[in-house]
């Protein structure tokens, strides 16, 4: 789970954590004002199967795909990336175009979130 | 989906080529073998009798104290010397808190996130679920498995106090305890038995007010150790500041002060000695375990409905179920 | 009819065969609420000591004597985005429509003391506020404006001290010296570490910084606000109403206890701090908090602090409605939400207003979604009638009984921080944090298992997603900014501005005022990142432990 951006709004990146370990996942929690590269760096270190980026900015056209990118350079586009936080509709298809497999608008309850990840992620069930 | 079959595939790779990876110091391989070590993964016995062979060579530090005591940021500003001694480091982050059945949050990464873009600085965390052999252990492949991949410098970091972060640490060369001035740690220390194993000490904050009193109190606590063990040394006590990186040099100072001390006095070969036979009954112990809830779900169903219904008795299905009877 | 019952007997047999529907009776923050509240309920409540009269101690009713029959509060909304140009071009627009007090809002990398060239910056130069690196951005910022005219509202926390410092200098470039300057910095750091999580030195050398602010405003700016504690962030990481209320007026006196370590005397500063809170949607739950929050912080400045002067006693505050209530779904929704809020903040008895968009829960807002919000607040003041009167809810049995259950929480919060040292080291303890994190996962629980419903969230699910024209932010500023930057570093005595930093370090090292040395540090044209970066050389940097 990664805070990217240099806004502080945690509580949802907090609460989809919680939700995520109470469905029984290991949630490495980045903390707060990551660049896409320190993220990466992470999720390769850690092994993790999906990174969950929580963005509130409005930067996430300009840090999603980067963070997208980043893998595929690392040799790790196997690795699931999803995302909430306040998104224009509008830019939802852009960014699952560019390789984001699912956009979490604010509201969406945690259990859609845990759903999806146990739906695209086998070892997650 | 073609990056799920990728995924799946690389399940599957032999453990020679991932030993290969490892071994050539690749990132993605040494990420995944940690991962084998997690799952306690089939391969794991090809896996290690390669990777064993290029371990030991490390400097091993174990890192235990309180929650909030700093231990992360002392640990960033050290891996920062480290690093400008060109020495590559790993860092096993363990949380034994975190339930064994449940997920858990894992989060002790942020406080070293200044490292996160150096490629010489690999760090990983490890929750208690599925281990086995325990949380030490599978932490201690977690850490052999780095220096097999050419980390210079090895540091076990773990979170509280208690029993198991005792034996977390205490499988490496040197064990720092850290601790914060007031709060009554030190004595809290002292129950957990963690003063024992404990080779340096740290006393964090060394602005606070109270710190040189909390070192002095370590220090009487200590003394009286001494009166009883006369030839053990007395472990130092350096004060540090985590926010600013005071006092941090002489703490590396001391704990190569102890490695030294080691070698010279050959207590380094007793020690690892000690440990990595402790390392093998654990990990024994471990697979037995797991093959007696094997049989006990499986061929030895029945055993247990007898001893429930009051027509055998535990000690002797112990027996049956170990095929003494 | 049994002629033995009391009448309230009777109402309460004749209510128990009557079932209740299946819902969460109690407030948003798990106050339980009882079906009627009667005289029972507010036994011993003394007139003259609870509420008084408006303006006067301990201020529950209001501050002023007169409130909205007088002046009714002042819309005040928050924007600002882009380069210092844009923002000085809207500027000198609301100046000319005559709009007196400018506000001015900085993009995240301002805020987190970071240059618009840091690696962390990509994507958010100038997006949520105007980008400012140096002193030649404040002085476009405020091109053409007398600044001895106008007043400045500043929402900037934790490098505070070095846009106060440029906006000084720009002013002495204007021949305006800082005695002539009006205006606000929020400058609450506190919550920083609590909740907004904009930080970047450690919480106790922040203090010192805020002392030295203090001092220097005390001694300087006679008609600057030096603070403005805010609980609107608190609420906002997912806090209840009680812990907004208490961590804020915690926050409060400990700002209060620095300017008397300082050495400033308590009346000569406490009567320019000013407060800043949240208007969520549990409608009686916020009234009773403003109401609670006036009464506390009159009497504890009077009874701990020893404040005379009757200014230091009286809180004033601005509200903004709660943006974590807006819902991305059917978004005009909103407007509904937005308009209940600020309704309760009227009947709190606020001193200004912002309300939010209907669009913020989708993107920065648009024009037309502002106007609404601007709207809402006029029909509140001038057709539902409820500025005729002052304080219309006071004597609301129900109302009195939860301004009182409020007030209890604050002060056992109160005793809370006071164990633990103080409110740094309950921060440092992760005290407030933790809190907060629970009651967020509360709430969340509750809603998830459909115990507390949000239309259109967890029940009468959206059928369509309306369309809305949404405001997008350009990275055009982004390149312009980069581009300045690099010449003003080509173009300025870099050894002047060495020199200026090594200055700041030392003072930071030697505990002198830090504000001196910023001044001439920016009126080298040392940036933002730089002071800033070389203040943490000393301070160090702050990292959260993070409580989930």
């Amino acid at each position: 789970m990664a805070k990217v951006g240099l806004d502080g709004h945690d509580r949802g990146a907090k609460i989809i954590a919680r939700a995520l370990r109470d469905a029984g996942m290991e949630v490495i929690y980045t903390g707060l004002h990551q660049t896409p590269e320190q993220v990466v760096e992470a999720t390769i270190q850690e092994d993790a199967d999906a990174i969950g980026v929580s963005i509130l900015s409005g930067a996430h056209m300009t840090l999603l795909p980067r963070i997208v990118d980043l893998l595929k350079e690392n040799d790790a586009e196997d690795v699931l990336v999803f995302c909430g936080g306040t998104i224009p509709k509008e830019d939802i298809p852009k960014l699952k175009e560019a390789g984001v497999g699912e956009v979490f608008t604010p509201g969406t309850p945690t259990k859609k979130a845990v759903e999806y990840l146990r739906r695209a992620v086998p070892s997650a069930s | 989906m073609a990056s799920k079959g990728k995924r799946e595939g690389r399940e599957k790779e032999s453990a020679s080529a991932l030993a290969e990876g490892v071994v050539a110091g690749d990132k993605r391989s040494l990420a995944r073998a940690i991962s084998k070590i997690e799952r306690g993964d089939e391969n794991l016995p090809a896996l290690f009798s390669e990777l064993y062979p290029r371990t030991g060579e490390a400097i091993t530090i174990g890192f235990t104290g309180p929650p909030g005591v700093g231990k992360s940021s002392i640990i960033a500003k050290l891996i920062r010397l480290y690093r400008d001694e060109d020495k590559k480091v790993g860092v096993v982050s363990v949380d034994p808190s975190s339930p064994f059945t449940k997920g858990a949050i894992l989060g002790d990464r942020i406080r070293l996130a200044d490292h996160f873009l150096d490629k010489d600085v690999f760090i990983r965390s490890m929750g208690s679920r599925g281990h086995l052999g325990g949380l030490a252990a599978a932490s201690r492949l977690a850490g052999m498995t780095m220096e097999a991949a050419g980390f210079d410098v090895i540091l076990y970091e773990t979170v509280g106090v208690g029993q198991g972060e005792v034996e977390v640490a205490s499988a490496a060369d040197t064990v720092v305890l850290c601790l914060q001035p007031g709060a009554g740690d030190a004595v809290q220390a002292l129950k957990a038995g963690v003063m024992e194993v404990a080779d340096v000490f740290c006393i964090n904050k060394a602005d606070h007010p109270q710190a040189r009193g909390t070192a002095a109190e370590v220090r009487s606590i200590l003394e009286i150790g001494h009166e009883l063990d006369p030839d053990a040394p007395v472990p130092p006590i350096v004060l540090t500041r985590g926010d600013t990186g005071e006092g941090v040099a002489e703490l590396e100072k001391a704990i190569e002060a102890h490695r030294g001390h080691l070698i010279e006095t050959g207590g380094m070969e007793r020690r690892r000695r000690a440990s990595l036979r402790d390392f093998v009954i654990s990990w024994a112990t471990g697979r037995l375990e797991k093959e007696m809830e094997e049989r006990l779900r499986g061929e030895d169903a029945d055993v247990m409905e007898r001893v429930y219904e009051r027509r055998l008795d535990p000690i002797a299905a112990s027996g049956k179920i170990l095929r003494q009877a | 009819m049994d002629t033995k019952k009391t009448a309230k007997e009777r109402w309460e047999e004749a209510r128990s065969k009557t079932p209740e529907r299946d819902a969460e009776f109690s407030t948003m923050s798990g106050v339980p609420i009882k079906p009627l509240y009667t005289p029972e309920d507010l036994e011993d409540f003394d007139y003259d000591e609870k509420l008084g009269y408006p303006g006067q101690y301990p201020y529950t009713r209001g501050v002023y004597p007169n409130m909205y029959r007088g002046r009714l509060w002042t819309v005040r909304q928050f924007a600002g985005f882009g380069t210092a140009r844009e923002t000085n071009r809207r500027f000198k627009y609301l100046i000319e429509h005559g709009q007196g007090g400018l506000s001015v809002a900085f993009d995240m990398p301002t805020l987190m003391g970071l240059d618009s060239d840091s690696p962390l910056s990509p994507g958010e130069v100038g997006t949520e506020g105007v980008a400012i690196d140096s002193l030649e951005d404040v002085e476009k910022l405020f091109e053409g404006i007398d600044m001895g005219a106008i007043s400045t509202s500043m929402t900037i926390n934790a490098p505070a001290h070095v846009l106060l410092a440029m906006y000084v200098v720009a002013a002495q470039k204007q021949g305006v010296p800082p005695e002539k300057l009006a205006g606000t910095n929020q400058n609450d750091i506190l919550k920083e570490y609590i909740a907004q999580k904009e930080w970047i030195f450690p919480p106790e050398p922040s203090m010192q910084v805020f002392k030295d602010m203090l001092v220097y405003a005390t001694e300087h700016m006679p008609r600057w606000n030096t603070v403005s504690i805010s609980g609107y962030h608190i609420r906002e990481a997912g806090s209840t109403a009680a812990q907004e209320l208490a961590f804020t007026l915690s926050d409060g006196f400990a700002y209060v206890e620095a300017g008397i370590e300082a050495g400033l005397d308590v009346d000569d500063f406490a009567p320019r701090l000013s407060f800043f809170f949240n208007s969520h949607i549990d409608f009686f739950e916020e009234i009773a908090k403003f109401r609670a929050a006036r009464r506390i912080w009159a009497t504890v400045m009077r009874e701990k602090y020893g404040a005379k002067d009757e200014k230091s006693l009286l809180m004033r505050f601005h509200t903004q409605t709660a943006g974590v209530s807006l819902t991305a779904q059917e978004p005009y929704n909103n407007i509904a939400r937005t308009a209940f809020e600020a309704l309760a903040a009227v009947l709190g008895g606020t001193q200004s207003l912002h309300t939010n968009s209907f669009d913020e829960a989708l993107a920065l807002p648009s024009e037309q979604a502002v106007r609404i919000a601007v709207r809402t607040q006029q029909i509140a003041a001038l057709e539902t009638g409820v500025a005729n009167t002052i304080d219309p809810l006071a004597g609301s049995y129900f109302v009195e009984a939860l301004t009182d259950e409020l007030e209890r929480q604050a002060y056992e919060y109160f005793r809370q921080i006071d164990e633990l040292g103080g409110v740094v080291e309950a921060i440092e303890d992760g005290f407030q944090m933790r809190e907060i994190a629970e009651a967020s996962a509360r709430y969340q629980r509750e809603m998830e298992s459909g115990r507390r419903h949000i239309v259109n969230v967890n029940i009468y699910e959206p059928k369509d997603e309306s369309d809305v024209e949404l405001h997008r932010a350009s990275l055009e500023a982004e390149r312009e900014q980069v581009g300045n930057l690099k010449a003003l570093k080509e173009r300025r005595d870099n050894e002047q501005v060495e020199r200026c930093l090594e200055a700041i370090k030392k003072a930071c090292r030697e505990g002198e005022n830090v504000m001196y040395p910023t001044i001439e540090a920016v009126r080298a044209y040392a940036t933002v990142g730089e002071i800033c970066k070389a203040m943490q050389e000393v301070y160090g940097s702050y990292r959260e432990t993070p409580w989930l």
